[in-house]
C-alpha cells in the first residue's frame, strides 16, 4: 500500500471514523447526561467503539482486552460504586459543578492544542496495516519475552493495589491509634 | 631629671581617678542596703574619706611638683616679660607612657609638667581639696553624697589630666571628661526638671564648642605632624598664617564653650542649679579654667595668629561688659557670681588676647582662689538662709561671723580692691590691655581701644555689683524668713536657724581666705601704679554709686539705679530668648516636622505595604476555597497557556 | 490508514475527559472521565504501534499495562470514595472543603474530623477476624 491524501478515506479509515464518532458521541454523552446510570451505560458503547477501532488497527487482542476489562470488569465495578453511594437513579440535576464553563473552557483550548499539535506533526503520516500483527501470538510472544520484566512489576503493582483497596474499605481494619 | 617627679605627676592624675573608682564601687555595702532616700551613714563616711584623702595627698603632690619646676626656674622673671613662653620659664619635665600608633599621626600618652601646669595644678588640687571638704557638711543629708563626692574626684582628675597632658589628644580626653562630669554633677539633683534641663544645656553647649576644638586640634596637629605639645610648639613659628588662624579659631571655639565666653556663655547661669560646692569648683578651678588653660598652654600658635587675637579680644570685651552688667542686675546671688565668673574669664581673655598669658594666669589663679571663697561662702549663707535670693537675705553680718568676713575679702577681691589678690591680678591684666593699646604688637588699634574701653568699663560695674551683693546680703534690715519653709527645694533643704554653717564648711571657706587676700603679693612684681590707682578709683566710683543709692532706701534693690537698663540686665539681654529663637524654636520645628514625616510618610509607607499585602492577600484567598477541581482546572489552563506560549514564543 | 484520523479522535476523547473531570460532580463520574483519557491514550498507543510497525510490540504492550493499571487505580479510587462517602456522606467533589481554611468554610463540610470522623460506629475495633465483619458497604473488590 502506497501512501496517499488524506481524502478521499480508504474503507478502513471509514470504519475507523465512523467507530470514533459512536465513540466521541457516546462520550459526551457519558460527561453531559443527568443520569449518573445512564452515564455508566454510554461508558460501555463508547468503550466498545474504541475496541472497535483497535480492531481496525489490527491490534485485536488489544480490543479483547478492552472488551473483557472495561466493558465488563471496570463498568461493573463503576455500577457498584454507583450503587454504594446511593447514587440517585433517575435524573438528577447536580450532576454538575458550578465550575461547568471554564471546564468546557478548557476542554476546548485542550482540543484545540491537541489537534492543531497532532494535525500539524502528523498530516504525512501513514501506517500501512498488516493483519494479525496484534494477535495474542505475537503480542504474547513481545510480552513474555521483551517486556516480562514490566509484566511482573505489574503484577505486584496490582497485588498492592488489591491489598490498598481492601484496606481502605473495609471499616474494621482501623489505623494504629 | 631622673628623680620621682614623673611618677608624682602620674600619681597627681592618677589618685582622685583612683578615688573616683573607689567611691563608686566600694562605699555601699548592697548587702546592708537602706531603704531608698535615707542616708546611709557608714556609705557617707566612706565616701568622705575616700573622697578627701586622695585628693589631699594629690594637693600635696602637686604643690611638690610646683616647687621642684619653680626652683629649676630663673628666680624671678623681668618684669618686661609678659609671656611664659619668652620669660624663661620654659623649665619642663616630660614623660611619656606609650605611644600609639594610630596609622597617621601618632597619639603620644604622656603628661608634661612645666610652671604654667604646676601652677594650675596646686589651684585645681586646693580647691578641689576645699570642695570636698565643704561638701562633707553641705551634702550631709545627702542620699546620693557617695556618687556625688565620687564625680568631683573623676572631674578634679580630668581637670589635672588637662593641665598635665604631654598631648593634644590626652587633653582632649581630659576636656571630655569634664565636660561629662559637668553635666552629671549639674544635674545631681536631677528630680527637678529644671536641673535636667540645665545639666543638659551645659552639656550641649560645650559640645557645640568641642566639635570646633576637636578640629582646631587636628588642623593643628596634622599641620604641625605631631600631637605632641612640644613638638607642636616647636613648629608653630614655621607654620602658614592661615593654618594657624584656622586652628586657633576652631581652638578657640572650644574655648569659649568651655569657659563660658561669649557667645557660648548661657549654659553658665543655668549651671547654678548644681550644687554649690560644685559651682565653685566649675567656676574657680576646673571647667571654665580650662579653656583660659589651653589658650596660654597654645600661646605661641595665637600670637602668630593675629586675627584671632582680635576676635578673642572683641569676644572679651563684650563678655565681660555684657556680663558685669547683668551680674549687676541678677536677685540671685548664684547667678550674680556666675555673671561675674563670665565676666572676669573676659578679664583673662582679654589678658590672653592683649598678650599676656602672664597676667592671664596670674588673674585665673586669684580668681580661682576667691571665686571658691565668694560661692563657698554663698554656699553657706544659702545653707543658712534656706534661699538663694538676696531679697530673702539681709543683715546675715552679725549671725555668720565667720562668712561674712571671708565674703567680704572675696568681694573685694573681686572688685579689685587692695590689697586683696585681685587688685594686683586686675591690674595685670589691666596693664597689659593698656601695653596693647599702645604697642599695636598684638591687636589692632580698634580691638585694643575698645578692649581697654570695656576693661575700664567693667572695673566699674564690677565694683557696683560686688557692693550691691555685699551690702544686701549681710547689711540692712534682715529679710529672713524666721518661719520654716513650707517645702524645702531640693538642694537648699535647710530652714533657717540663724547659725553659722557646720565647721567642715568654715574650714576651707577660712582656708580659702588666706589666698584669696595674699596671693596677689606673689605677683607685686607685675604692678604699674598709674593703671592700678586708675582702676581703684573706677571701682571706687562703681561701688561708691551702689552704696549711694542704697544709703538712700536700704530695703530697696540699688539695682534701680541702671533704670530702664535693668530688664534687658537682668535677662542678660535677651540672649537665651535670641538663642531661643535663633535654635531651639527652628530645631524643635523641624524635630515636630521630621516625627509627623516619620509617622505619616516613612510608617505610612510601611503600614500601607503592610495593608495592601492584606487586602491583596484577602483577594487571592478567595481562590483558595478547598475545591480539588479549581485547583485542577487552574493548574491545567496554565499549562495550556505555557505550552501556547512556548510554541508561539519559542 | 493514516495516523491523523486515530490521533486526533483520541484527543478529542481526551478533551472529553478533561472536560468530565473538571465539571462532573459526582465523583464516580469523574472516574469514568479519568478513564476515557486514559482510553485517548490508549487509542494513541495502538495508532503509533501500528504506524512504527514496532517489532518488540512496546506499544500495543504499554496499551495492556496501561488497561491493567486502569484497573487497579479504578478500585483504589473506588474504595476511596466508598470511605469518603462512608464519613461525610456525599461524593460531591465541591463539597469536599478539607484544603480550604478552616474560618472560611461556607458549609462546615470542611471540618477534618467531619460528622463521620469515628469511622467505626459499630465499636468494632476489638473483633478482629472476618468473621466478625459487620454488614457494612464495602468496596475494592478488584
Amino acid at each position: 500500500m502506497t501512501a496517499t491524501g488524506l481524502w478521499p478515506p480508504t474503507a478502513q479509515e471509514v470504519v475507523l471514523l465512523l467507530l470514533g464518532v459512536v465513540a466521541a458521541a457516546s462520550a459526551l454523552l457519558v460527561v453531559t447526561t443527568r443520569q449518573i446510570v445512564h452515564a455508566a451505560l454510554w461508558l460501555v458503547v463508547s468503550f466498545g467503539a474504541l475496541a472497535g477501532c483497535y480492531l481496525v488497527l489490527t491490534a485485536e487482542f488489544v480490543a479483547w482486552v478492552q472488551v473483557l476489562i472495561y466493558v465488563g470488569a471496570v463498568v461493573v465495578l463503576l455500577l457498584f460504586g454507583i450503587m454504594l453511594t446511593r447514587a440517585p437513579i433517575g435524573p438528577s440535576a447536580d450532576l454538575n459543578s458550578g465550575n461547568k464553563v471554564m471546564a468546557a473552557i478548557v476542554a476546548l483550548a485542550t482540543a484545540a492544542v491537541l489537534v492543531t499539535t497532532v494535525v500539524d506533526g502528523f498530516r504525512q503520516a501513514y501506517a500501512p496495516l498488516v493483519p494479525g500483527r496484534g494477535a495474542a501470538k505475537a503480542l504474547g510472544a513481545g510480552i513474555f519475552r521483551n517486556w516480562v520484566l514490566p509484566f511482573e512489576a505489574l503484577s505486584v503493582l496490582l497485588l498492592a493495589a488489591l491489598i490498598g483497596a481492601i484496606v481502605i474499605s473495609r471499616t474494621d481494619i482501623g489505623g494504629k491509634d | 631629671m631622673t628623680g620621682h617627679e614623673m611618677e608624682a605627676a602620674v600619681a597627681v592624675v592618677l589618685l582622685p581617678f583612683l578615688a573616683a573608682v573607689a567611691g563608686l564601687l566600694a562605699t555601699r555595702r548592697p548587702w546592708r542596703a537602706t531603704p531608698p532616700g535615707s542616708v546611709d551613714r557608714n556609705a557617707y563616711w566612706r565616701a568622705a574619706m575616700i573622697a578627701v584623702l586622695p585628693t589631699l595627698v594629690s594637693m600635696l603632690l602637686a604643690i611638690w611638683l610646683f616647687t621642684i619646676v619653680w626652683r629649676l626656674s630663673p628666680p624671678a622673671p623681668p618684669v618686661e616679660a609678659r609671656s611664659f613662653w619668652n620669660s624663661g620659664w620654659s623649665c619642663l619635665l616630660t614623660g611619656d607612657l606609650t605611644v600609639i600608633d594610630t596609622g597617621g599621626i601618632p597619639i603620644t600618652v604622656g603628661l608634661r609638667v612645666d610652671v604654667l601646669a604646676a601652677l594650675l595644678a596646686v589651684l585645681v588640687t586646693v580647691v578641689a581639696l576645699a570642695v570636698q571638704i565643704y561638701s562633707v557638711g553641705y551634702m550631709r543629708d545627702e542620699p546620693r553624697y557617695p556618687s556625688y563626692s565620687a564625680f568631683i574626684s573623676l572631674f578634679t582628675s580630668a581637670m589635672l589630666l588637662v593641665v598635665y597632658a604631654g598631648d593634644l589628644i590626652v587633653l582632649y580626653v581630659g576636656w571630655e571628661v569634664m565636660g561629662l562630669c559637668s553635666y552629671l554633677l549639674i544635674g545631681h539633683w536631677w528630680e527637678d526638671r529644671a536641673n535636667s534641663r540645665a545639666a543638659v544645656k551645659a552639656f550641649l553647649v560645650t559640645r557645640l564648642g568641642d566639635v570646633g576644638f576637636l578640629f582646631g586640634l587636628f588642623v593643628l596637629g596634622a599641620a604641625a605632624g605631631s600631637f605632641r605639645i612640644d613638638d607642636v610648639l616647636a613648629e608653630v613659628a614655621y607654620l602658614p598664617t592661615p593654618v594657624l588662624v584656622t586652628a586657633t579659631m576652631l581652638i578657640l571655639l572650644g574655648v569659649a564653650g568651655k569657659s563660658a565666653q561669649v557667645p557660648l556663655h548661657t549654659w553658665l547661669p543655668d549651671a547654678m542649679a548644681g550644687p554649690t560646692p560644685i559651682s565653685a569648683l566649675i567656676h574657680a578651678a576646673t571647667m571654665v579654667a580650662a579653656g583660659i588653660f589651653v589658650v596660654a598652654r597654645l600661646f605661641p600658635a595665637f600670637l602668630l595668629a593675629r586675627p584671632t587675637l582680635d576676635a578673642l579680644a572683641i569676644v572679651a570685651s563684650l563678655g565681660m561688659l555684657g556680663a558685669a552688667l547683668a551680674a549687676l542686675a541678677q536677685d540671685d546671688l548664684k547667678r550674680v557670681l556666675a555673671y561675674s565668673t563670665i565676666s572676669q574669664l573676659a578679664y583673662m581673655a582679654g589678658g590672653l588676647a592683649a598678650g599676656s598669658d602672664l597676667a592671664a594666669i596670674f588673674h585665673l589663679v586669684t580668681h580661682g582662689a576667691f571665686k571658691a571663697l565668694l560661692f563657698l561662702c554663698a554656699g553657706a549663707v544659702i545653707h543658712a538662709v534656706g534661699s538663694n535670693l538676696m531679697k530673702d537675705m539681709g543683715g546675715l553680718r552679725r549671725s555668720m561671723t565667720i562668712t561674712f568676713p571671708a565674703m567680704t575679702i572675696g568681694f573685694a577681691a573681686l572688685a579689685g580692691l587692695p590689697p586683696a589678690s585681685g587688685f594686683f591680678s586686675k591690674d595685670a591684666v589691666l596693664a597689659a590691655i593698656e601695653h596693647a593699646t599702645r604697642s599695636g604688637e598684638y591687636l589692632t588699634d580698634a580691638a585694643a581701644w575698645l578692649l581697654y574701653g570695656c576693661a575700664l568699663l567693667t572695673v566699674a560695674v564690677t565694683g557696683a555689683y560686688a557692693a550691691r551683693a555685699w551690702l544686701r546680703t549681710f547689711f540692712g534690715p534682715s529679710r529672713v524668713h524666721n518661719v520654716s519653709l513650707p517645702e524645702p527645694e531640693p538642694g537648699v533643704a535647710h530652714v533657717y536657724d540663724g547659725r553659722e554653717a557646720p565647721a567642715s564648711m568654715l574650714w576651707p571657706i577660712g582656708a580659702l581666705s588666706v589666698p584669696a587676700l595674699l596671693l596677689g603679693f606673689a605677683g607685686a612684681g607685675l604692678l604699674e601704679w598709674p593703671t592700678a590707682v586708675t582702676s581703684v578709683v573706677v571701682a571706687l566710683l562703681g561701688a561708691g554709686a551702689v552704696y549711694a543709692a542704697w544709703r538712700s532706701d536700704p530695703a530697696a534693690d540699688p539695682a534701680r539705679v541702671l533704670g530702664p537698663l535693668r530688664a534687658p540686665c537682668e535677662r542678660a539681654f535677651y540672649i537665651d530668648a535670641v538663642y531661643y529663637r535663633l535654635f531651639v524654636a527652628p530645631v524643635l520645628w523641624l524635630a515636630r516636622a521630621v516625627a509627623r514625616t516619620d509617622d505619616t510618610v516613612v510608617d505610612g509607607a510601611v503600614r500601607g505595604s503592610g495593608r495592601l499585602a492584606l487586602g491583596a492577600s484577602g483577594i487571592l484567598r478567595r481562590t483558595q476555597t478547598g475545591n480539588a477541581q479549581l485547583y485542577i482546572t487552574g493548574i491545567l489552563a496554565g499549562l495550556l497557556i505555557i505550552t501556547v506560549a512556548a510554541v508561539v514564543l519559542g | 490508514m493514516h495516523v491523523v484520523y486515530p490521533a486526533v479522535l483520541a484527543a478529542l476523547l481526551f478533551s472529553i475527559g478533561v472536560y468530565g473531570v473538571l465539571a462532573r460532580r459526582n465523583t464516580i463520574l469523574v472516574l469514568m472521565s479519568v478513564e476515557l483519557m486514559l482510553n485517548a491514550v490508549n487509542l494513541n498507543l495502538v495508532a503509533f504501534d501500528v504506524w512504527l510497525g514496532d517489532a518488540l510490540h512496546g506499544g500495543q504492550g504499554l496499551t495492556l499495562f496501561v488497561i491493567v493499571i486502569a484497573a487497579a487505580e479504578l478500585g483504589v479510587g473506588l474504595a476511596i470514595v466508598l470511605a469518603v462517602f462512608r464519613n461525610r456522606r456525599t461524593v460531591a467533589v465541591d463539597r469536599l472543603h478539607a484544603l480550604a481554611e478552616p474560618g472560611d468554610d461556607p458549609d462546615g463540610s470542611g471540618d477534618p474530623d467531619g460528622p463521620g470522623g469515628s469511622d467505626d460506629p459499630d465499636g468494632t475495633q476489638d473483633s478482629g477476624g472476618p468473621g466478625a465483619r459487620p454488614a457494612r458497604p464495602r468496596g475494592g473488590a478488584v
